[in-house]
């Protein structure tokens, strides 16, 4: 009876292979340069250029109206940092979609969140730490997705089976911590480690000019204390079970929009609450151009335990941002943001900017400078590596 | 989306209306009713089209006529109600770059349209503001309000003349727009007599000095009922640049609905 109806599976599944209605090649290849314009502070760490390169192709298939599929390996060689030198599967999924819900089975990344200086309650995907220091690059979860799709709202539910570590550079890389991450040591508060089933919910709206969502997450922290280990040599790191609400809200009055994100957590010392809240205002065709200019303002507030929880640089922090937009041709966008500490007075100047270059090739210029470092405790560490990044992608 | 379109038969009212309209001199407010009437006729010939997919080519051109290129595809969910504006997703397919990048619209009536921009290279659905109608829409001639304001009732209407446009006699219709930040102060719209759809539209600056004109070329009848118009020339006249709209694959009644344009949905489309 069971070995039939699997074998009817497999007969549905060839059926609908064969009836691939349509598929889509896509993707991107793309060489990156990164300068540090100081020498290491640390022994070992590659002082100078880095390069890499990155290769990202994309197949996607549509059976039919009701199947997708999508499969997005990702590879990045690194000629300087064998750690940063990683494959993942970014995606690797089947959807069903039906006619008010759908049921998602594989590798996927799922953003949530409305701020742009800390994207506080996604936590669905691991960051792909080595990829850039700032957490928008992440990595592929296992999962089981079904999602409703209601009048009153979107009701997601997240069986994600198998956890995925955060990547660190080695030794030989920069904006690291003062010691190089042994991740073959990592351990785990729950006895199952990265066979930890996580759970997690989230319920998502819109009304008038209010978008909304509400999320629950039970599981395995992504984000991992760092612990030295006996020789002293290395960082350990250590995964704790932790319990989280988010909540996120836009509130979007005409050319302004005002943004919150907050969360409370439980399982890293005490129980926490973060927060980003703030606004981004757009000046639209602005000193009679084509160009639009945006404003950003947001406060970052994080009031874990200082000892329990993993550390944050977001304790009590402004971000203020202008974001460009040219509107031409080639889509040329610029962002400049500054981030303070205030408190410790540390911060970061960071500009990114790019520019579409004929028909199919992007470049992007990317650099970050540190400021007052020495005065934060984990900022410190990057006290000598401001840089610069240039970004040729080829995309087809 | 331009849903130009529109062939059914006129409603007794508007018909009588016209009738009364043609028969005798024209007041301030006949011009009003008439010019109302005429738009009205257009924009319910194109009831009923439940929901169309199309393909778009967009075709950039500077005063040195150096040329930029942009696929999409149109969907659009017809909301039957006149006090609702329709449902759209634009979706683009190249630039390659922005390949998989989505924009979901709610048209309103007068309040602001609601919008949500959909970008794959972080999987982020992005409400964002609908103020911006007199912007350029992907550095194109055609300002977001240009797709998003062809709804019936964010405009007074007012007919000014009867004339030759082409191998059509045309209806010459003013139209000034009731919702904000609109980058215009007023629409010429050339409405031909026969299949009522719009050959042509001239935009006039926040100074009322000529800043556009839009031709409706190539129209295709579909189901023997609903206009489309296949290209769509935009010239500026200020600039001197333009963009051509060229529209292929047309399919009608493809079985959309409401769920198909929530934003929960963005992140399926690629």
């Amino acid at each position: 009876m069971c070995a039939n109806s699997a074998r009817l599976g497999l007969v549905w599944l060839w059926l609908s292979i064969i009836n691939v209605s349509a598929a889509e090649f896509s993707g991107q290849l793309s060489m990156e340069l990164r300068g540090f314009s100081q020498d290491a502070q640390y022994p070992r760490q590659l002082n100078g250029l880095q390069t890499s390169i990155m290769l990202a192709p994309e197949w996607r298939t549509y059976l039919g109206d009701n199947i997708q599929t999508a499969l997005i390996p990702y590879l990045r060689v690194d000629a300087r940092d064998h750690q940063r030198t990683h494959a993942d599967l970014r995606e690797a999924y089947m959807l069903y979609i039906g006619n008010n819900w759908e049921l998602l089975l594989g590798v996927n990344r799922e953003f949530w969140g409305v701020t742009e200086a800390r994207h506080l309650i996604n936590i669905i995907n691991q960051v792909d730490a080595v990829e850039n220091i700032d957490e928008e690059d992440y990595l592929g979860q296992l999962m089981l997705n079904l999602t409703l799709q209601r009048a009153y709202g979107r009701f997601s539910f997240y069986l994600l089976p198998l956890f995925r570590e955060r990547t660190f550079s080695s030794e030989k890389g920069r904006l690291r911590a003062p010691l190089s991450v042994d991740k073959r040591r990592a351990d785990y508060e729950h006895q199952d480690q990265q066979w930890h089933t996580d759970l997690a919910f989230r319920y998502s709206h819109y009304r008038g000019d209010w978008d909304m969502g509400v999320s629950v997450f039970h599981g395995t922290s992504r984000e991992p204390h760092l612990r030295i280990n006996h020789q002293q040599d290395a960082l350990l790191p250590y995964y704790d079970q932790i319990s989280q609400l988010g909540l996120e809200l836009q509130y979007t009055q005409e050319a302004m929009l005002w943004k919150f994100e907050g969360l409370t957590r439980a399982g890293q010392g005490h129980t926490f609450l973060a927060s980003v809240v703030g606004l981004e205002y757009t000046l639209f065709q602005a000193f009679n151009s084509q160009a639009d200019i945006g404003f950003l303002v947001e406060h970052l507030y994080d009031g874990r335990d200082r000892v329990e929880a993993p550390q944050t640089i977001f304790q009590n922090d402004l971000f203020l941002g202008i974001r460009v937009a040219l509107n031409d041709m080639q889509d040329t966008t610029m962002l400049a943001g500054m981030m303070r500490d205030l408190q410790n007075e540390s911060g970061s100047l960071r500009l990114e900017a790019e520019r579409r270059v004929g028909d199919s090739i992007k470049l992007e210029l990317e650099t970050q400078l540190f400021i007052n470092a020495q005065h934060d405790r984990t900022v410190t560490a990057f006290k000598r590596d401001n840089f610069v990044t240039l970004t040729l992608a080829q995309y087809f | 989306m331009f849903n130009p379109a529109y062939q059914q038969t006129c409603q007794f009212l508007c018909a009588f209306i016209l009738a009364v309209a043609v028969s005798t001199p024209l007041g301030a407010q006949d011009e009003i009713d008439k010019g109302y009437a005429i738009s009205q006729r257009s924009d319910r010939s194109d009831r009923g089209f439940s929901d169309t997919v199309a393909k778009l080519t967009m075709t950039l051109r500077n005063a040195a006529g150096a040329e930029s290129q942009r696929s999409l595809t149109i969907s659009t969910l017809e909301v039957a109600d006149e006090q609702f504006g329709d449902k759209s997703l634009v979706v683009f397919s190249s630039p390659r770059d922005i390949n998989g990048t989505a924009l979901l619209s709610h048209a309103n009536i007068l309040d602001p349209d609601d919008q949500w921009l959909y970008l794959p290279a972080l999987k982020r659905v992005k409400r964002i503001s609908s103020a911006n109608k007199s912007g350029p829409f992907v550095g194109s001639e055609f300002a977001f309000e240009d797709f998003t304001a062809n709804e019936l009732n964010k405009y007074t209407h007012k007919w000014l003349r009867t004339e030759a446009c082409g191998e059509f006699s045309c209806d010459v219709v003013e139209r000034y727009p009731l919702y904000d930040n609109s980058g215009y102060t007023r629409q010429i719209a050339w409405v031909d007599q026969s299949a009522y759809q719009i050959r042509k539209l001239a935009f006039y600056d926040r100074k009322d000095t000529l800043l556009k004109t839009l031709d409706f070329l190539d129209y295709r009848l579909y189901q023997q009922t609903y206009w489309r118009a296949h290209l769509l020339r935009m010239h500026n006249h200020q600039t001197h640049k333009s963009t051509d709209l060229v529209y292929s694959d047309y399919q009608f009644k493809t079985g959309l609905s409401d769920n198909d344009f929530v934003k929960g949905m963005l992140k399926r489309v690629r």
